[in-house]
């Protein structure tokens, strides 16, 4: 056993608040939500006869709920996709070290810096199709008047492809960060080994597949993990810019768990959602702390 | 006034008689006084108590009457009083009951302060014409109660929803407001009335509230026998507005049924505008529409029933009016989800689109936005129906201080504070006898409406169902919108008053 040194004391006694904070503040408050979940609470007046799974038994029926799975999937996959292939392509691009670098970074990165809840409004307006009775609105005039008028559709207010709207406003918010974050892994490549690639008479091409890809796996799994928890728990753009949509064609489970526990007093149902999303971001975290810790273990 | 001029002619004799009147006949009861030019306390006290030290004595006790009847003066400063002011001179006896327990050293008795403290008013009402109306009654509470603060605790966003959420939370937290707004009607069944709230069945017999407030409204206040809260408005879910311009200029009429909504519908298609404008966006809007095409086709004692269990929800009435909401919806802008209601408005305001289906708040809006040339009518199937919804503010137990919360009840309730709020509100009373002259064309033409139609509860509004068969109900026609699927709406609907535990 180690001595007890005054800087252990010190160190121990520093961290002990926050460690008391967050035992009570997350993982306390984890374990009331998980509790109530399992409960009988159906009304403003708490009822914690426990029922077991039969919450989560009934919300996997309820139609609503499968819809908002559904979009979260879609949500997901469609904006993890386009941020990092765009983020991608603009880093790569930036790294060729043209003129007013400076200036295309910030711009790229500027929609990061805004609200969500603004990003929707702007987002709602550009998208809101209009009517044939009543004209296009927005982009849709916009086609119009370029004469692609065929390209036209209801965005969000079409129940096909409602998320997928939403999706474009998240993507043009966050692919600047991605970039950021590529850009940051292409410096970090040294140029050395592309030096050496190049002697070897690999193509640009082949550099990219062979050498840079390979080298930016981290940060591609460092964006996945946050872009993803980003989506999981998304809920300001959608408040902001559609509400549920038609047919809850733009509700995801954030969204529901709102509206049943502060509108409908399901306290219930509204703890089995965030549980729900808990894991889903579990499955997602977990893999990559464990992972880290390791590899720092290693080091 | 003969009791002013008897008072002028005693107070002319005292004078006269002074210099030979040893003392004034010292008043054996309590009296009014007006003062007069060159009266001070102590020359009345002398006048009347036979001590000029016994000033104390009408200060404290015409504060007092103040409290009770504002025709009395309040004195603030007692080297201050005007001619016409209305004072109590108290008898003899009183005075002396007084004056034992006066004590110079604490001046707040002169006061006979009334209720002190806070009054915290927890609503939604945050801007506009509501806002402005809350300030309205605030300024008669603080006319009467002018030693309460009163804290205005409001949470803004549409319908309350976020109001309410904070609400839920301090009222499990053991933290409420003094008193907090609620839509009357099954709404108060959300906060398990017996846990939550006190009754406030006094206040309706102390101020004679049965016999203001019309029969339907006091049955559909009524839970578990008791009253929880006091209305102070009405508005009115089922109305159709349009565009009047539009309907000369193609020869129309408003519908009154369906048929003929359909009919007008077309018309006005074949003339290039959009027959019927909505917005769906913040989800409530098309559960509003359809509560009013529910009570249009089934009329006003089965759509009662729905709620109650005595109408079921397997009803082919049912059925039919979700035929009918669905050849509306046929007629209505394709994008109304990206429309809030008032957005969707700007096509009838703009003759781009003919009708709408809202509550009557639209008739505020409409005005806010300097537009009149619109028209109201029931929509199809519900005229000599008022679908109604009322905010009333309720008392929650252990409220803080208790007292000023059912004096604002109080308030709320009264023909001065009603008709002080609902102008500027844009909604009318729930009071029937309201003076009309008070309120616009639009509002004296409810107002009639009221007082005779049939008065039916609003669902999202939260008059005819607690809040999670609300919700579901919602979810349902959310669904239906977008689907058009007839039976499995009308299944959802039954299945959602299960869940409620009305239906079987």
């Amino acid at each position: 056993m180690r001595r007890l040194t005054w800087e252990r004391v010190v160190s121990i006694l520093l961290l002990t608040p926050s460690v008391i904070a967050i035992a009570i503040f997350v993982y306390g408050f984890i374990g009331w939500t998980a509790y109530v979940s399992l409960t009988k609470w159906d009304q403003l007046l708490p009822d914690f006869t426990l029922v077991g799974l039969r919450n989560y038994q009934k919300l996997f029926a309820n139609q609503r709920f499968r819809i908002d799975l559904r979009n979260t999937v879609v949500f997901t996959a469609l904006f993890l996709i386009s941020c990092l292939v765009i983020g991608l392509v603009l880093a790569i691009l930036l790294d060729r070290r043209i003129r007013g670098e400076g200036l295309f970074r910030s711009i790229y990165l500027f929609p990061m810096s805004i609200s969500f809840i603004v990003t929707g409004v702007v987002w709602r307006w550009l998208l809101n199709p209009g009517s044939a009775e009543l004209g296009s609105t927005g982009i849709n005039s916009l086609f119009d008047s370029l004469g692609l008028g065929f390209l036209k559709t209801g965005w969000y207010t079409d129940p096909k492809i409602g998320i997928i709207a939403v999706v474009i406003a998240a993507t043009w918010q966050m692919s600047g960060y991605t970039m950021a974050l590529y850009l940051a892994g292409l410096r970090g490549i040294p140029d050395e080994l592309r030096e050496a690639a190049r002697v070897d008479g690999a193509t640009e091409w082949q550099i990219l597949r062979h050498i840079i890809l390979p080298l930016l796996q981290p940060i591609t799994l460092s964006a996945v993990i946050i872009l993803g928890h980003i989506s999981l728990k998304i809920y300001d753009l959608v408040v902001a810019m559609t509400g549920p949509g038609i047919g809850f064609s733009c509700d995801v489970p954030a969204y529901f768990m709102w509206d049943t526990t502060f509108r409908g007093n399901h306290f219930a149902r509204g703890a089995s959602i965030a549980i729900v999303l808990l894991v889903m971001v579990a499955i997602l975290i977990v893999p990559y702390l464990v992972y880290s810790t390791r590899t720092e273990a290693e080091l | 006034m003969k009791k002013l001029i008897s008072l002028i002619m005693i107070a002319a004799m005292l004078t006269v008689f002074a210099p030979t009147a040893f003392a004034a006949p010292p008043a054996q009861e309590g009296q009014d006084y007006i003062v007069l030019a060159g009266d001070w306390l102590a020359k009345i006290a002398d006048k009347y108590l036979g001590n000029p030290y016994s000033w104390p004595a009408i200060m404290a006790l015409t504060n007092q009457k103040h409290l009770a009847d504002s025709s009395y003066a309040r004195i603030v400063n007692a080297d201050l009083i005007y001619p016409g002011w209305k004072l109590y001179v108290p008898s003899e006896t009183e005075a002396e009951a007084f004056l034992a327990t006066y004590d110079k050293n604490k001046p707040e008795m002169l006061y006979a302060a009334g209720p002190k403290g806070q009054l915290v008013v927890g609503s939604w009402w945050t801007a506009g014409g509501e806002a402005e109306g809350l300030a309205e009654m605030f300024k008669i509470y603080k006319e009467k109660y002018p030693d309460v603060e009163i804290v205005n605790a409001t949470v803004a966003g549409g319908a309350g929803t976020n109001f309410k959420a904070v609400l839920k939370t301090r009222l499990i937290g053991g933290d409420p407001p003094d008193t907090f707004q609620l839509h009357a009607g099954l709404e108060v069944e959300t906060y398990s009335p017996e846990q939550y709230l006190e009754p406030v069945d006094d206040i309706y017999a102390s101020e004679g509230l049965e016999a203001v407030f019309p029969a339907d409204l006091l049955s559909l206040l009524k839970y578990n026998d008791h009253y929880w809260g006091v209305p102070v408005n009405i508005h009115r879910s089922n109305v159709l507005w349009y565009n009047k311009a539009v309907f000369e200029a193609n020869g129309l009429t408003p519908p009154t049924t369906f048929e003929e909504f359909r009919n007008v519908a077309e018309t006005l298609k074949a003339a290039g505008i959009q027959p019927f404008v909505m917005g769906t966006k913040d989800g409530w809007e098309a559960g509003h529409i359809f509560e009013d095409v529910l009570a249009g086709t089934l009329g006003a004692e089965k759509y009662k029933g729905l709620w109650t269990g005595a109408t079921p929800w397997t009803d082919p009435g049912v059925t039919q009016a979700l035929e009918n909401f669905k050849m509306m919806l046929s007629y209505a802008n394709p994008d109304h989800s990206a429309h809030t209601w008032d957005s969707a408005g700007e096509f009838l305001i703009a003759g781009t689109g003919g009708m709408m289906i809202m509550g009557d708040w639209t008739d505020g809006w409409f005005t806010s936005k300097g537009f009149d040339g619109y028209g109201w009518a029931p929509p199809p199937g519900t005229d000599g129906i008022f679908v109604a919804l009322s905010d009333s503010f309720a008392l929650p137990k252990n409220a803080p201080n208790e007292e000023n919360a059912r004096n604002w009840l109080k308030v709320c309730g009264s023909l001065e504070g009603q008709e002080a709020f609902n102008p500027k509100k844009g909604s009318i009373c729930a009071r029937t006898d309201c003076d009309p002259a008070l309120f616009n064309e639009y509002l004296q033409s409810a107002m009639v409406d009221w007082s005779q139609d049939a008065i039916v509860p609003s669902v999202i509004h939260g008059a005819a169902a607690k809040e999670s068969w609300v919700t579901d109900y919602k979810d349902v026609i959310t669904l239906f919108v977008a689907s058009g699927d007839v039976a499995a709406a009308q299944a959802g609907l039954q299945q959602a008053c299960v869940d409620a535990g009305v239906c079987q």
